[in-house]
């Protein structure tokens, strides 16, 4: 992070980051996602629940390239929580499937509707 | 020989260039004990990132002691890392399960 100071986007990210508990780096916006991968982060957080910022990188090119030095990850879509970055499509999709994402909420006090991660579970046994 | 050819490329699963590129570079960094490498890019077909001749979106999975005591973004970072010039060149995008051998 200490080059906060040479990527101007890199303050735009961290007010967000610090801004919300649950922020999404995704293509297109949680109502329309832009990308399939984005797509299904975003709905299973929206089905869950969770109120989450989503910042759309296809409308800031600083951004959408600045999330990427950020995070040093190559990927988007990309999810924080209390400002830590957790992790890209697979990621979350795993965390989901195995309950860690439950854990992670329940720990940072990011309030979600657990019958319906249940629900997600017993539809991808 | 036409039976021949036919025969090797569907036991090969007829793996594309940019595929066996990067089974080799798995291979030999993380001496897996599984390695499944699957073009998911027909699906994609129309979508960001697609190019004729698929090859763009691909899923694979790892089973490796190297990855032991290593978190998912760890994980997926080392391998991303290794398969950068892949991504640069012609990869959109790389679904990855990685597993270790003491856990899953």
């Amino acid at each position: 992070m200490t080059e906060t100071a040479t990527n101007p986007a890199f303050a735009t990210i961290e007010a967000d980051i610090k801004a919300n508990d649950v922020v999404l780096f995704m293509k297109g916006t949680k109502s329309m996602p832009q990308c399939g991968f984005s797509a299904r982060v975003a709905g299973v957080l929206n089905f869950m629940g969770v109120d989450f910022k989503d910042v759309n990188v296809l409308a800031d090119d600083a951004v959408r390239q600045g999330i990427k030095d950020f995070s040093d990850w190559p990927t988007i879509p990309q999810l924080y929580v209390k400002g830590e970055f957790v992790g890209g499509c697979d990621i979350i999709t795993e965390m989901t499937l195995s309950g860690e994402l439950d854990q992670l909420f329940e720990q940072n006090g990011v309030s979600f509707d657990k019958a319906k991660a249940e629900q997600i579970r017993e539809a991808n046994q | 020989m036409r039976g021949n050819d036919a025969g090797e490329q569907a036991e090969g699963g007829a793996e594309g260039p940019w595929a066996r590129r990067m089974r080799e570079k798995l291979v030999a960094e993380f001496n897996p004990s599984e390695l499944a490498i699957v073009d998911e890019s027909e699906g994609h077909r129309g979508h960001g990132g697609y190019r004729e001749g698929g090859e763009t979106h691909f899923r694979v999975h790892v089973r490796s002691a190297a990855f032991d005591g290593k978190s998912r973004v760890q994980r997926q970072r080392m391998v991303m890392s290794l398969l950068k010039p892949e991504m640069e060149a012609r990869v959109h995008a790389l679904s990855l399960s990685l597993a270790g051998e003491a856990g899953p």
